[in-house]
């Protein structure tokens, strides 16, 4: 039996940082979604809410927030916390409420709105919290960033162009997106005059924080072809695997890895089993894949989600980038929305983003970023604690 | 100053022996996983229950898995010295206890001068100062004479 389900409707607020409640853009991007399925509010049986953890108790409980703020009409509501694969999480649930047959049709929404500058941790004297520790020793989230990008300097031969590259790359796409929070065409140049913040990123290597709302509206098939919508882009997956001991990749917000003394090394690093086990559960490969929406949080991760997508062999990322096979026109296109790098982060909605980018692109209603005849599509994003997702959409 | 004004940054981490200063972790009596912090009272490999670790002394040195720096200020708790003075950071790794372990790198050794595979070794350094007291951590430092 297919586990497909109907992606009837998306919306978005715009990206940008506001300072207004986030319930307003989780409203915006909801109302959005709702118009775009043509589906009646009072129809939705279950609302699920990506957390914010930044906004006090509506944050928390998102799910209700969203759903008092639409306008309490009886749906169960669930809110889903997982760093940055908050909106995946909402969305895994909202699918198996649809798959049991408990629900006909669903809301997902995530919205943030975020602090300047770097994301600091809880505060007092807390030396039980990684997160907390971390920041006492002054590692901020672009260091771990900075580690990454410095080893695929050492191993594969990659420069600080071919960052800049993804930076350019993904300003070119994004400089059209209505929602997009940066829409300047940065050149190699602009990369290269940034300040350095952690050797080797520079500040246009890195993604902001954002405030921002997404939100999806999803059915069983069954509903969907009742409403004539039968054609409508289908999930094919889901994946929010967990890390496997023993890591070997030292992972935000810990100061140490895992050891590999006794069990040694898990053979398939974390960020490439999230979207191992989205293909499999999907029943294609990558080679089936025309269109990605991936987690450039710098641009250099971007490189390493080529290879965790199998777009390549492991330490070719840069090649792609350098041969233009990422870029609108290329092989396959990523980021086509402009990705982390035009959007900046606002936690629980980006997993969301990219999937309303996603069925955007596979109806073929993308505009000046369309991927011409883009059939399948997979998102693919990693955050702190052991949460990752991977989304697969077909048309 | 006295010995009496220098205290750890984080109690219990690390032995404060000014010369051959090692990190504190466990190991489980069962399995031979080890652990850094120490604080654990239930082992997380998947193929082990033990809830019995003995505390040991970390390797106190290891090499560069990689390395970076931090040109901009963090934010609290972190405690800055203004004006702010860049530091770089090291990811390390431990042979014997095959695994990574962050840390500053001492002050006066710049990103420049570090590559992946150097040898480096543990020492304690300030982190901070709270007043008349100095609150010090362990940091990498390059370890003199040795090839990469």
């Amino acid at each position: 039996m297919s586990q497909d389900i109907a992606i009837l409707g998306v919306g978005m607020h715009p990206w940008g940082k506001w300072g207004r409640n986030f319930v307003e853009y989780g409203v915006k991007a909801a109302r959005d979604a709702l118009a775009d399925a043509e589906v009646d509010w009072r129809d939705v049986g279950f609302v699920s809410g990506g957390a914010t953890m930044r906004n006090g108790y509506p944050g928390y409980v998102a799910g209700a927030t969203f759903a008092q703020a639409l306008g309490w009409q009886g749906a169960e509501v669930n809110t889903s916390y997982a760093a940055c694969a908050s909106g995946s999480q909402a969305l895994a649930a909202a699918r198996s409420k649809i798959l049991s047959g408990a629900c006909e049709v669903a809301l997902v929404v995530g919205a943030d709105t975020t602090p300047k500058g770097f994301l600091a941790p809880a505060g007092g004297y807390r030396p039980e919290d990684p997160d907390w520790v971390r920041f006492y020793l002054g590692i901020t989230n672009p260091s771990y960033f900075a580690l990454y990008a410095r080893r695929r300097m050492d191993l594969y031969g990659d420069t600080e162009d071919d960052f800049g590259l993804v930076k350019v790359k993904n300003s070119e796409h994004g400089y059209t997106n209505p929602y997009a929070r940066y829409r300047k065409k940065f050149t190699l140049e602009d990369v290269r005059q940034s300040a350095m913040v952690a050797d080797p990123l520079r500040l246009l290597n890195i993604c902001a924080t954002s405030d921002g709302g997404a939100a999806l509206v999803i059915s069983s098939m069954d509903y969907a072809k009742k409403m004539g919508r039968g054609d409508a882009v289908r999930v094919a997956a889901i994946s929010t695997v967990t890390p496997t001991f023993a890591s070997s990749v030292v992972e935000m917000p810990d100061i140490a890895t895992d050891s590999a003394a006794a069990d040694g090394v898990d053979a398939l690093r974390y960020r490439a089993a999230i979207p191992a086990k989205a293909y499999e559960e999907a029943g294609i490969g990558p080679e089936d894949i025309n269109v990605a929406e991936v987690y450039d949080l710098s641009s250099a991760v971007e490189l390493d989600w080529y290879e965790d997508l199998q777009l390549c062999a492991r330490g070719d990322g840069a090649k792609m980038i350098r041969d233009g096979v990422t870029r609108l026109g290329g092989k396959v296109p990523v980021n086509p929305s402009g990705g982390l790098a035009c959007f900046g982060e606002a936690v629980p909605a980006q997993a969301l983003a990219q999937v309303c980018e996603l069925t955007w692109q596979l109806r073929g209603e993308a505009g000046e970023r369309q991927v011409q005849g883009a059939s399948a599509g997979i998102t693919a994003n990693q955050g702190l604690f052991g949460h990752g997702s991977s989304v697969i959409l077909k048309s | 100053m006295s010995a009496n004004d220098v205290q750890p940054a984080i109690e219990g981490w690390y032995t404060m022996d000014a010369e051959h200063p090692h990190l504190l972790g466990s190991c489980c009596t069962r399995c031979g996983t080890y652990y850094f912090p120490k604080h654990i009272s239930y082992c997380k490999n998947p193929a082990c229950d033990s809830e019995q670790f003995d505390e040991v002394q970390l390797s106190r040195t290891g090499k560069i898995w990689s390395y970076t720096n931090a040109c901009y200020k963090p934010p609290e708790p972190f405690v800055a010295a203004d004006p702010f003075e860049p530091y770089a950071i090291a990811a390390v790794e431990l042979e014997k206890e095959q695994m990574i372990i962050l840390g500053q790198v001492v002050e006066g050794v710049a990103v420049e001068q570090l590559k992946v595979g150097q040898q480096m070794e543990l020492v304690l350094q300030t982190l901070h100062m709270d007043g008349d007291i100095e609150k010090v951590s362990w940091k990498w430092k390059p370890r003199t004479g040795d090839e990469t």
